[in-house]
């Protein structure tokens, strides 16, 4: 059995990851068709509940073509080099309190380090293909994502200095009834309200430092460029440069692209959820003799337990991931310069502020 | 601070540029909110139609259809129990799309429900909509109103020819039952004429012989009859299959001519010289070198007497000059 643990894990997370990607899939076009008063597909399945089966199938039933001019080498490789980095990422975020593939104690670090390798298979696919289009597309990725490190790493800094450590599993067990140390009311404990046994929504870190709230928005708009969501979809704007990076690719090589980039939104989703939205931990508080926290939360390590943090990880994410693809209905593509204008001259300012403010905080915490 | 763009400070356009997000954000939200409900397929001339600006609005075409008005007009309809096989429509038509072939009959057949005495066989009525440009003339110039535009829009054919809709209850094998007769009616009709004629004759020349003579070609006559409606038959499938080979023959006649032209080019050698003389000449361009080459080669085999030296050497370089050594020759 202690040799079939790792295979478990692999399973538990790539079935968890899958399916919120399934579930991403079909968000998206029945959204959009919501949002553009269509009613998206509905021909397969119960309200087409099966349509991204029916599109996965028919792209893995398509020829894989490589290009005669392209670096065949580098272009069969590049679609595969992604989707593990990304999946490397999952490997440090805790699905339960209990559960986790790596424990390092340096999970965040980790995280930011091995999700930015993705940029090197972005490039490998545009340079590859040998053609306008897609090296245009690979280079404005690289821009982008390089860009876009800073405000995201100075937001996961914001959180890491409220919580003193790298560890993603602590800093979800910190916005929780089963906290390490004793929560107060936004944090500041010269107001001597402790809420550590209240425990919902008051003991996320969103509440525990309320600025934190405006540091989750910039994360979260971080995020959307760094998995080049729109409207930060520069490098794949189809009305410019066709498909970007991936314009040459096709069948099978296409859909692990595709995989991929909807891993990368799961993966942030789930990293914003755990810094900010108290990663498994239920949005509802005990109040007075009804304890709504502890039903819903359970003991630690138990069926239950395990379950309901399943549970309240994979909503919150949903609920992100359904934003995303209503902000990608939503806003029209930025050019280059204005998304540089916001990443350099707006979110990095304020999150300097903010996480100056943040050590001002963690002293009043303490 | 509310105009657009009043402000293109660095507070003021980050103070919009929030607003005009969230503003439309709120707008995005409130689509997908109005989601729940579902815009009826309601035709336009319904009171509440113009109720229903909210919501999902696709219509599931092949499951709903939004309602046709009655006087809509689209796919043609021939009643064939009330045409009278009159041909205006046909006549009429701006694409030709109508196809009519027409029998008489011998008598009268039958009355429509408008009381319009039907004389003509309709064998064959042949409506292709794939031609028609729903002008609706025809259904204009319809004196008995038996063709008439229908309300079925949706009826998209993989074969181009099933588009083409056949409205006569004739058989082929009843309309060739009613041409006989026809013909059988018209020649009873003409031996009817010549009878009288040979009987107007006969009452003014001398009686006896030719009473004998009527006779004998009646027998004769009849049994030329059968043959004759048997000949004409054949005679007119003939015709019809002589009438289906001119569209044939001219591809035969291009093939022949092809096939003539094939035959002056072999049965005439001479013009085929003519066409050799085009590759000649790069056969003379290449002879010369081979020419050359062989030279060459027959000189460099005899090469051991002195003066042919220097000749190959000469050669040699020539070819040369032309291509490397020009540079060096100049300077």
């Amino acid at each position: 059995m202690e040799i079939l643990t790792p295979f478990f894990t692999l399973g538990a997370y790539l079935s968890l990851t899958l399916g919120l990607i399934v579930i991403t899939f079909y968000l998206e076009r029945k959204l959009a068709a919501f949002v553009q008063d269509r009613l998206g597909p509905m021909e397969v399945g119960w309200y087409g509940i099966l349509q991204p089966v029916a599109d996965l199938l028919k792209l893995l039933q398509k020829e894989d073509i490589v290009p005669t001019q392209a670096d065949r080498k580098l272009f069969l490789l590049a679609p595969l080099i992604i989707f593990p980095f990304i999946l490397a990422g999952l490997a440090v975020l805790p699905l339960t309190p209990t559960f986790q593939a790596s424990g390092t104690s340096i999970g965040v670090f980790f995280l930011l380090a091995i999700v930015s390798i993705d940029v090197l298979g972005l490039l490998m696919a545009g340079w590859a293909s040998n053609s306008k289009f897609p090296l245009y597309g690979a280079m404005r990725a690289v821009a982008q994502i390089v860009s876009y490190e800073v405000p995201l790493g100075l937001s996961v800094l914001c959180v890491v200095m409220i919580s003193q450590t790298l560890d993603l599993r602590l800093i979800g067990l910190q916005q929780g009834l089963y906290t390490p140390e004793a929560n107060y009311l936004v944090g500041i404990k010269a107001l001597g309200v402790e809420v550590t046994h209240i425990g919902g929504i008051l003991s996320w870190n969103i509440v525990r430092m309320p600025f934190l709230f405006i540091t989750f928005i910039i994360f979260y708009i971080a995020s959307l460029a760094e998995c080049n969501r729109a409207p930060f979809d520069i490098p794949e704007g189809e009305s410019e440069i066709i498909g970007g990076f991936h314009t040459e690719y096709s069948g099978f090589r296409f859909a692990l692209f595709f995989l991929a980039e909807y891993a990368m939104m799961v993966l942030v989703c789930l990293l914003g959820v755990i810094l900010f939205l108290g990663a498994w931990n239920t949005p509802l508080p005990n109040i007075g003799n009804v304890k709504l926290a502890d039903w819903t939360t359970g003991q630690l390590g138990t069926w239950y337990g395990n379950t309901m943090a399943i549970f309240w990880l994979a909503s919150k994410t949903i609920l992100l991931l359904a934003l995303q693809v209503i902000i990608r209905w939503t806003y029209p593509r930025l050019r280059v310069d204005q998304l540089m204008h916001l990443c350099w001259k707006v979110l990095t300012p304020i999150l300097l502020f903010i996480l100056l403010l943040c050590g001002v905080w963690r002293l009043w915490m303490v | 601070m509310r105009e657009k763009g009043a402000n293109s400070n660095y507070w003021g356009s980050l103070l919009e540029g929030i607003q005009t997000t969230i503003g439309g954000l709120k707008l995005t939200l409130k689509h997908l909110w109005e989601a729940r409900k579902q815009k009826p397929a309601h035709y336009v001339n319904q009171e509440d139609y113009f109720d229903f600006n909210k919501g999902i609005v696709t219509l599931q075409y092949p499951f709903e259809t939004l309602p046709i008005p009655d006087n809509g007009r689209y796919r043609l309809y021939n009643e064939i129990d009330d045409c009278i096989v009159c041909d205006k429509c046909a006549k009429i038509c701006p694409v030709n799309c109508i196809d009519i072939e027409a029998i008489k009959a011998t008598e009268e057949i039958g009355k429509t429900s408008d009381g319009t005495p039907k004389r003509l066989y309709a064998a064959k009525f042949d409506i292709d909509m794939a031609k028609c440009c729903y002008c609706g003339l025809c259904t204009t110039v319809c004196p008995t109103e038996c063709l008439t535009m229908t309300k079925v829009y949706d009826y998209s054919e993989e074969q181009v020819e099933d588009m083409n809709y056949h409205f006569s209850d004739l058989s082929p094998e009843e309309a060739l039952e009613k041409m006989n007769l026809l013909e059988l009616f018209l020649k009873e009709k003409e031996e009817a004429k010549k009878k009288a004629a040979t009987e107007k004759k006969a009452a003014t020349t001398s009686p006896t012989t030719k009473k004998k003579l009527v006779f004998k070609p009646k027998v004769k006559k009849s049994e030329e009859q059968v043959e004759n409606k048997e000949q004409q038959t054949t005679e007119e499938t003939a015709n019809k299959v002589a009438k289906a080979k001119p569209k044939f023959r001219p591809k035969v006649k291009t093939k022949s001519t092809e096939e003539e032209k094939k035959a002056t080019d072999v049965s005439s050698e001479e013009p085929s010289s003519k066409a050799k003389p085009k590759f000649r000449p790069k056969i003379k361009t290449k002879q010369p070198k081979e020419i050359e080459a062989q030279k060459e080669e027959e000189k460099e085999q005899p090469e051991k007497a002195t003066k042919p030296k220097f000749r190959p050497k000469i050669k040699t370089k020539t070819p040369k000059k032309d291509d490397d050594k020009q540079p060096p020759e100049n300077l």
